[in-house]
């Protein structure tokens, strides 16, 4: 027992020692609830306010201008754009510029006074049934001049909901797509964050360093092959999500590895960036984790980005996961074409750019 | 440090461990920056122009710094396209170094799965692929049996006589004496320099060998005693260094025996590269 006592002690010491030596995992203990808590307390909130929203007003009177109005003063959406036609909204909403579109038709007032039916229309960007919910909250919605009047029985509410590119709000269409970008967030950053340290650790890169490649060789060479393993885990996770829940694929495939690889290159060069400060591969794999974590939270991947504060959506901004789930679901469930979310594509070059750069400058030829 | 390293020779750095040989041969790889001062290395001076430098120099690590998990064949044309050599000029090349190093044998295996012996002759064709003029070699022998040390340094005069400079560090004393010249260093500090009969030589010591019964009481005796530098055992005799300006050493060392009560043979004998690297490094 003294034995048993004395040989765990020693041990269980030793591991404290090495932790201590080892600033990063150190840091990592504290450094992981901390993150985990201050984005699941702040930046995550389903209760979704201030959707881009769209007009489209063809009856252009008094009432439908007090209907506006009072959507914009419920918070729930903010008017950033009007148009004329609902062909116009439909647009804007397949490039992702809005989640929400208000069309009021021309005959809005008659509507409103024979009230059979609901008087004026929402299009809603059914990718993520968050929106979806959160448009249903103004469905009840009431114009000032109709409170002052008893409710009429039957009433139909003002609006009625036109959900679209997902009518049957079937989770796995909003699930998969985004799923593509979280797989490959976490795989392709893991390989290339791996790629460096380990020849670190295995003694290989004191003799690489010694000849006469260049950073830049060394970096891009690293990148090429698990640009095409992720356009293989592309391949793998699209037919999957056809063939088990028939995800549809509106835009073209070609649009679709287009973005996709695009985003692998970011996704890869940020693991490149991590190899060159870790020291060895659990550093790596730690660093790896604390980038996924807001990556996977912060995206709209799983929680809606119009419900997050400022500050987080600023760090979402610049994260890749956040673009490409915004591509990803235009080019797979609004058929958008990649020119359609080109807006998109710059923040991921940019990124790509930096993380590759800082990368190359960050990696030194030397042993000090 | 100042080192003058002739081409064609193999030169030596002999030191005890932590005596800055790793630490010289990387830095004249380019791989660490000195703190002061610099190098010229094949005309081109250091830390500035290592990168000039890389496609000149061949360098063997002291860890076996190949790829495990590529084959023998594998791992030598990597280096070789990394070097940029043209293909069928490659292809050559491989051969003819496997061919060398008697790797033919041995070409589809893995190289994590080759023994000492075979790793160091895989480290050697591949260091040399680019025919570098100069070659760096970091303790290369420091993993393998006497016998495969004998062939790799028949291998390295070879090369030598090809006209490729040689800088070999070691910790074994039979390792340093097959160099041309030879450095010993000592606290990141060169001690001395020359050829390995050179420094034999002019060791400044004389050698005296005491056969005796009781070694360790022998060498408790002499060490630390007036005119003698150093006293070690070696099996069954004691072998001390001795100052010649105490006129005969034999009689001072029997006389010290004597009054220690110890019997012994006593015998002068020529110095070793072991007596010029204690002398140099104590």
């Amino acid at each position: 027992m003294r034995n048993f006592l004395s040989r765990t002690v020693a041990i269980a010491s030793k591991e404290v020692v090495q932790l201590r030596r080892d600033r990063l995992t150190f840091g990592m203990i504290i450094g992981i609830p901390a993150l985990q808590l201050l984005l699941f307390g702040y930046a995550i909130n389903t209760d979704v306010r201030h959707l881009s929203a769209a007009v489209a007003d063809q009856a252009g009177t008094r009432r439908a201008r007090e209907l506006v109005a009072a959507v914009e003063a419920s918070q729930v959406a903010d008017v950033v754009a009007r148009v004329d036609t609902a062909g116009q909204l439909e647009d804007l909403l397949r490039q992702g510029r809005i989640s929400l579109g208000i069309f009021i038709p021309p005959d809005f007032e008659r509507r409103l006074t024979i009230g059979d039916r609901p008087a004026a229309q929402l299009l809603v960007d059914g990718t993520d049934p968050v929106l979806l919910g959160a448009a249903q909250g103004l469905l009840g919605l009431r114009l000032a001049d109709e409170l002052r009047q008893p409710p009429k029985r039957m009433e139909p509410p003002t609006f009625e909901i036109r959900g679209f590119y997902n009518p049957e709000r079937r989770s796995q269409l909003q699930i998969v797509p985004g799923l593509i970008g979280v797989i490959l967030t976490l795989t392709m950053s893991l390989f290339t964050a791996v790629a460096i340290v380990r020849e670190r650790e295995r003694g290989t890169l004191e003799l690489l360093i010694t000849t006469p490649v260049r950073r830049s060789e060394l970096m891009i060479g690293k990148i090429i092959p698990y640009t095409i393993i992720g356009i293989v885990q592309v391949s793998v996770i699209l037919i999957l999500g056809v063939a088990l829940f028939q995800v549809p694929i509106r835009g073209s495939l070609v649009d679709l590895y287009g973005a996709s690889a695009i985003f692998i290159t970011a996704t890869l060069s940020l693991g490149l960036l991590i190899s060159t400060a870790a020291r060895n591969q659990f550093q790596a794999m730690q660093m790896t984790f604390f980038f996924f974590l807001p990556s996977i939270l912060l995206s709209g991947f799983m929680f809606p980005f119009e419900g997050m504060p400022l500050a987080a959506q600023n760090v979402a901004e610049v994260l890749p996961l956040t673009h490409f789930v915004r591509m990803v679901r235009g080019i797979v469930l609004r058929g958008a074409t990649l020119a359609d979310v080109s807006r998109e594509i710059w923040p991921l070059a940019a990124f790509f750019a930096v993380t590759m750069a800082a990368s190359v400058l960050r990696f030194r030829k030397r042993l000090d | 440090m100042a080192l003058d390293v002739p081409v064609g020779k193999i030169y030596g750095f002999l030191g005890p461990n932590g005596s800055g040989k790793t630490t010289a041969i990387r830095m004249l790889c380019g791989l660490l920056v000195p703190t002061e001062g610099t190098a010229t290395v094949l005309g081109r001076r250091l830390p500035g122009e290592a990168e000039a430098l890389r496609h000149h120099i061949g360098y063997m690590t002291q860890k076996f710094s190949l790829y495990q998990d590529l084959s023998v064949i594998q791992n030598l044309r990597f280096i070789g396209r990394i070097y940029t050599i043209a293909k069928p000029e490659l292809e050559i090349r491989v051969d003819a170094n496997c061919a060398r190093y008697d790797l033919d044998p041995l070409r589809g295996q893995l190289a994590g799965t080759l023994s000492g012996g075979q790793r160091q002759r895989l480290a050697l064709a591949a260091a040399t692929l680019h025919r570098p003029e100069l070659l760096l070699l970091d303790e290369p022998t420091s993993a393998v049996d006497p016998e495969t040390r004998r062939d790799f340094w028949d291998s390295l005069y070879e090369l030598a006589a090809e006209g490729t400079t040689i800088l070999v560090s070691t910790h074994f004393m039979d390792e340093a004496e097959r160099c041309h010249r030879l450095a010993i260093l000592d606290g990141g500090r060169k001690v001395a320099d020359g050829p390995p009969e050179q420094l034999m030589q002019d060791i400044g010591y004389l050698i005296i060998e005491v056969e005796t019964d009781d070694p360790v009481a022998c060498r408790a005796a002499l060490a630390g005693a007036e005119g003698v530098f150093s006293a070690a055992q070696l099996g069954t005799k004691i072998r001390a260094l001795v100052d010649p300006t105490v006129g005969r050493p034999e009689d001072l060392i029997v006389a010290r025996l004597k009054s220690a009560g110890i019997d012994g043979r006593v015998q002068r004998v020529d110095p070793s590269l072991e007596d010029v690297f204690v002398a140099a490094t104590q």
